[in-house]
């Protein structure tokens, strides 16, 4: 299969890489670019677990094509702290124990903080729709929702 | 397999025409890639049109609007417009996957998938929307009920693409709603659904209703008797009766892992029943 | 008193929630798991799975596969031998299959080529010649007389006579003369109950990375539960010297009882070896489904006698499991957890595990309770509501408690049920107000606990920090709980501590990290080998006091001169003795190696309240509530996450979760889409109650937490639907269709 040349920006820096026209931008991130963070657990967009963002948009990096990234603007959780001072997100959820196993928790990181950026204040029920398509086997999602919303409060204090 | 982001409707129609093995049309890729993912298809080529000019646009025509066939649920959810006057036909759609599938999946794709189950669909029936479809001998505008052919399957030609979907213009007093059955609350297939339009008289009467059912029957069902039962009627509980049963009279499910015919044929009418409540209310709240 | 038994002692940071130390690792994406590991020259594997539920493999032909480009290594079961070890030969077959296939998904060849793409299409050009054979997916059906066989000349000595050949073990406990208890009764409830098989839906699939050299050394980078037992199998297997084969634990992206068995890991080995090149195995999700994990799925029948005050006199159950195609004893487990709750003069526990055609069962936290809980805590609430009696009063009046003689055998010591149910009791959920097709449920919970083989080093750095090396992959946060042990044994604060998991090669064996064993165990085995550690610096103390290493004291993390020395030298703390260590005698370390026992049951009562839709069946948890005994809660936050992280894998179990075969005996839900997990929409907030009532076994009285708290969500929402809406519901899941079609029938 010919590979395709991709131009692109992933967390504020530029960024090449070459594909097969079916990898999937989960794949180029995981397999070409080191970018571990975002996790495979379904590959059919059922869990989350390789939650991104592109060009500001909320998606499953397992349903886009690594071709369609062209151009595009991609977050990742390797983006999300600034250096070595962690997003507000990521400092609640160490500080309310809102991971157990941790592989679910790159996922929700970066969809919680597509909400906050949309809703700073959202109520738990806005929270627990928005999070429905992040899957958490461990912590039945309780210390999670109260993660995010230290956080949400914590930045709107901000 | 070949992946082209085509520039133009007339270049993806002529990619596709040319294309002699299997080719897919990739717009959202929300259903296109899990298939990929399983190996359920193998394309020869993939033809992207989210970078056509216009797909990706909603516009304001003949007092109703036109959404491009690549605006997403999470695009057509922020727009204040559309919600206002099809709150129905977004909420559908919105219902489809999560918030991430959200920021992907679009309406044509849901109604190309042709999956009797699609969330988008029975909405856009019940507001008789259209398609407009781009092939190679230009372009022609189809009723939505007219586009699934059976599971899986479209109407639709050789090299001919949905490039966007018309939603009408409303009279005043009118609205929809759609409601499905899941097991859980999100991130499930419907067994079953509704979508109810209705346009009330200035007395409250529901003077005009659309009805239609998704996941009982291998395409969405238009249910004629059950908007029938309930026009003339301010919804009481023996016209909502008639309703119920007329739905249930039409429809012809499966049993599969996501439910039973008994099931679905029962839930379908409560579901109607409830979605035209939401409808009548939201109409009879527009000034 | 031994030395290792409970002392009560005022906590200085046991019992606070200081940060997880993988935190940061975890939040950034900067954590291993088993997937993100690679190394030069990595090969890409894929299996080929059988399309039938049962079929004899009359050939395999994979010359067409091997002749493609990139494809470096094929193996089948012709590459292992027959091991003669009925449980290695099971555990092998499970992995690669011999001979026939016994369920769906079951693996018949694999690839290593130089890309995924490559091994995907080496796998279409693989041909497999099956003789499809009768098969059976059900637990009732496969007992019948004349049902397919699974596999023939499996059953144990134990099975009685005239049982279908799939019938393989039997068990039996209990006391008493029932035939007499069921006479005192007022009323006698005997119920059917039937559940599907779950899976423990760990968001990581599996995954490993193996390499394995020409000089006979391998190394397995693996998730798993317990890199030691995975070598012990894979060593098996690959006929190796355990030495050889180092194993390493990635971080762990789930578990529950699914990592504690190997499944490919001696398929990528294997690949590995005849490749001559480091091989990555990663499994898909519908892999995941259909040939790892899965819990047993049972046919069970509950026997149940009460006076009318409540008191039961008599309990007697029947339970039938089924763990797939291979022999296995998880029913006994089942029959043991039945009534333990309950302080009974006569009962009695039958059970049987029956083969089906279904893959082989893995542990799924407190494996067989939830169900044998779930039938008899189902019975006695139907007996409460015939007589109105108040269900947790009820519980109270049969209570076990330090004294009974358990259903199983042994005589409990200090236990918190009755602890635990009076916290219920007085709980303001217990008396909150319902609102129209709600309804409130509960169910008491139990399970065993495991102490096993550990093993702990604690160094001393000379910069007064300590490691400590374990050897149980931290799957919900135990490094943190290790740490604070330590930190407490040692009076130095938390963050001076370090923790890992250590590689087979680095520490000696330690059982898996299952039976809620790693907080218990490993935390005693800290303790003792922080205490040893203590009694060296000591000494070291001593020796440059010059006094007797008996006159010295350790104090708030210092050696201190006591006796007739009190008072003579100024404390020396840990940094202080760390740091002169090399003028002293060398480095300080502290070891423990134990065969821990005494763990201690643990004691779980859950509340909920839920609201039917009387139209559609739908039914949603409201409130819920989980009361648990932890004996001593090293890291609360943790400890409540087990509680919570368990009820809810519970309410997914009793509501949605099930494997659905279709009557070609194929899965039809092998993925997220139709396998139901709970959604973060469809719960509320899960509240917790901590319990601490020490266990006697424990140097701080701690008591495994983690698994318990799946067992009562079953019956608390069978339960509550009863008394929102009057129908008792006897199948697991309570899916809407089935519930629906129960309120119909009710009328």
């Amino acid at each position: 299969m010919k590979t395709i040349h991709v131009s692109t920006t992933i967390n504020g820096d530029p960024a090449e890489f070459i594909c097969t026209p079916d990898e999937t931008l989960l794949d180029v991130l995981r397999n070409r670019l080191g970018l571990t963070g975002a996790k495979e657990g379904c590959g059919t967009g059922d869990c989350g677990a390789c939650s991104v963002t592109v060009n500001g948009r909320l998606v499953c990096s397992c349903l886009v094509l690594g071709a369609e990234a062209q151009d595009a603007d991609i977050s990742t959780i390797e983006g999300m702290a600034d250096g070595d001072t962690l997003h507000p997100l990521q400092r609640a959820f160490i500080e309310h124990a809102a991971l157990q196993c941790g592989i679910c928790t790159p996922g929700i990181l970066v969809a919680a903080k597509a909400l906050l950026e949309k809703n700073p204040d959202p109520t738990d029920e806005e929270l627990r729709y928005w999070l429905a398509g992040n899957l958490c086997r461990c912590t039945g999602y309780d210390k999670i929702i109260r993660a995010v919303q230290a956080a949400a409060a914590e930045m709107r204090g901000a | 397999m070949q992946y082209v982001a085509a520039k133009t409707a007339d270049e993806a129609v002529a990619l596709l025409v040319g294309q002699s093995g299997m080719a897919r049309v990739l717009a959202g890729g929300t259903d296109l890639l899990v298939q990929l993912k399983s190996g359920m298809v193998e394309p020869d080529l993939v033809v992207d049109i989210k970078r056509i000019p216009g797909m990706k646009d909603i516009t304001a025509e003949a007092g109703g609007f036109r959404i491009g066939a690549a605006v997403s649920g999470a695009e057509l959810g922020e727009h204040a417009g559309v919600c206002a006057m099809w709150p129905g036909v977004v909420e559908g759609f919105n219902l489809i996957g999560s918030t991430q599938v959200q920021g992907r999946a679009t309406m044509a794709g849901n109604l190309c998938n042709a999956s009797p189950a699609g969330d988008a669909v029975p909405s856009l029936v019940a507001a008789d929307a259209t398609a407009r479809v781009h092939g190679p001998n230009g372009a022609r505008d189809v009723a939505i009920l007219g586009i699934p052919a059976g599971p899986g399957r479209t109407t639709l030609a050789k090299g001919e693409i949905i490039t966007s979907i018309f939603l009408p213009a409303r009279p005043a007093r009118a609205s929809d709603a759609y409601l499905r059955f899941i097991p859980r609350t999100e991130m499930d297939i419907a067994v079953a659904s509704a979508g109810v339009s209705l346009v009330l008289a200035a007395d409250g009467t529901v003077e005009s209703a659309r009805v239609a059912l998704g996941a009982v029957a291998p395409t969405v069902l238009l249910a004629e008797e059950a908007a029938k039962a309930i026009t003339g009627t301010r919804l009481e509980e023996d016209a909502l009766a008639r309703m119920a049963a007329a739905c249930a009279a039409i429809c012809k499910p499966i049993d599969d892992k996501r439910g039973t015919v008994e099931f679905r044929t029962k839930t379908a009418g409560v579901l109607a029943k409830r979605a035209a409540r939401i409808a009548y209310d939201r109409a009879g709240a527009k000034k | 008193m031994a030395l290792d038994a409970y002392q009560k002692r005022e906590f200085k940071q046991v019992g606070t929630r200081p940060n997880r130390p993988d935190g940061v690792d975890k939040v950034t994406g900067r954590a291993m798991y088993g997937a993100d590991a690679t190394a030069p020259g990595m090969l890409h594997a894929k299996i080929l799975r059988s399309p039938h539920a049962h079929a004899r493999i009359v050939s395999i032909d994979t010359s067409a596969a091997e002749a493609l480009a990139g494809v470096k290594a094929i193996v089948t079961a012709a590459d292992f031998g027959v091991p003669e070890d009925d449980f290695l030969r099971d555990v092998q077959d499970h992995c690669m299959a011999r001979g026939k296939v016994l369920y769906d998904g079951h693996a018949v060849a694999a690839v290593a080529a130089t890309t995924i793409a490559a091994a995907k299409a080496a796998l279409k050009l693989i041909k497999v010649e099956y003789e499809t054979l009768p098969h059976v997916t059900d637990v009732d059906a496969a007992m019948k007389p004349g049902a397919p066989v699974v596999q023939a000349g499996r059953a144990y000595e134990n099975v009685p006579a005239g049982m279908s050949e799939n019938v393989t073990h039997h068990c039996e406990f209990g006391h008493g003369d029932l035939d007499a208890g069921f006479a005192k009764a007022d009323r006698v409830v005997e119920r059917h109950f039937k559940t599907a098989a779950t899976h423990q839906g760990y968001i990581e699939p599996n995954a490993c990375l193996a390499s394995v050299t020409s000089d006979g050394k391998a190394e397995l980078w693996v998730c798993t539960q317990g890199q030691y037992f995975y070598r012990t199998l894979c060593a098996a297997l690959l006929g190796m010297e355990a030495s050889q084969l180092r194993v390493t634990a990635s971080e762990i992206g789930g578990g529950f009882g699914g990592k504690t068995m190997i499944y490919m890991e001696p398929v990528a080995l294997a690949l590995s070896k005849k490749a001559g090149r480091p091989v990555k195995l990663v499994l898909t999700r519908d892999e995941v489904f259909r040939a790892t994990g899965p819990t047993v799925s049972s046919s069970m029948d509950v026997k149940i006698g009460m006076t009318k005050d409540g008191r039961i006199t008599a309990a007697q159950a029947r339970l039938c499991y089924s763990g797939g195609a291979f022999p296995n004893t998880t029913v006994d487990m089942g029959a043991q957890a039945a009534f333990a709750a309950y302080d009974l003069d006569a009962v009695q526990t039958l059970g049987w595990n029956v083969m089906t055609n279904r893959p082989k069962e893995s542990a799924y936290r407190a494996p067989g309770a939830p169900l044998s809980i779930y039938a008899v805590e189902s019975v006695v609430d139907e007996l409460c509501q015939h007589f109105g009696l108040d269900p947790l009063a009820v519980r109270l009046l049969n209570a076990a408690d330090k004294g009974t003689k358990s259903s199983y055998g042994p005589t409990f010591d200090q236990i918190g049920l009755k602890a635990t149910l009076e916290a219920a009791q007085a709980h303001p959920h217990y008396t909150a107000p319902l609102g129209p097709n709600q309804g409130r449920g509960l169910s008491c919970g139990f399970w065993f606990n495991f102490g096993g083989n550990t093993c702990v080093s604690l160094n001393v750095n000379t910069d007064g920090t300590v490691g400590v090396t374990e050897g149980n992959p931290d799957i919900g946060g135990s490094r943190a709980s290790i740490s604070l042990m330590a930190a407490e044994e040692l009076g130095i604060p938390y963050e001076k501590i370090r923790t890992i998991v250590a590689d087979t090669s680095s520490l000696g064996y330690n059982d898996v990290t299952d039976g809620s064993r790693v907080t218990f165990a490993v935390g005693l085995a800290t303790i003792k080998a922080a205490r040893d550690a203590i009694r060296k610096m000591c000494s070291r103390a001593a020796k440059i006091w010059g006094i007797d290493e008996e006159a010295v004291e350790w104090v708030d993390g210092a050696a201190v001169p006591a006796g007739p020395n009190a008072g003579k030298f100024p404390p020396m703390t840990l940094a202080e003795i760390a740091a002169v260590s090399a003028e002293t005698g060398g480095p300080i370390a502290g070891h423990y190696e134990v065969n821990a026992d005494g763990a201690g049951v643990s004691f779980g009562v859950h509340l909920c309240d839920i609201e039917v839709d009387p139209e559609t069946g739908a039914t949603k948890v409201l409130r819920y509530t989980v009361f648990q005994d932890a004996g001593k809660a090293v890291h609360p936050s943790y400890v409540e996450g087990q509680m919570q992280g368990g009820a809810v894998q519970g309410i997914g179990w009793a509501l949605n979760e099930e494997y659905i075969y279709g009557t070609d005996g194929r899965l039809q839900n092998a993925g997220f889409l139709d396998y139901r997990i709970p959604v973060a929409s469809d719960l509320p907030m899960i509240d917790t109650v901590i319990l601490e009532i020490p266990n006697p076994g424990h140097p701080y009285g701690v008591r495994g937490v983690g698994e318990t708290g799946i067992v009562p969500p079953l019956a608390a929402i069978a339960n509550a639907v009863s008394r929102a809406v009057g129908v008792r519901m006897t199948e697991l899941p309570m899916s809407p269709p089935k519930l629906l079609k129960a309120l119909e029938a009710k009328g």
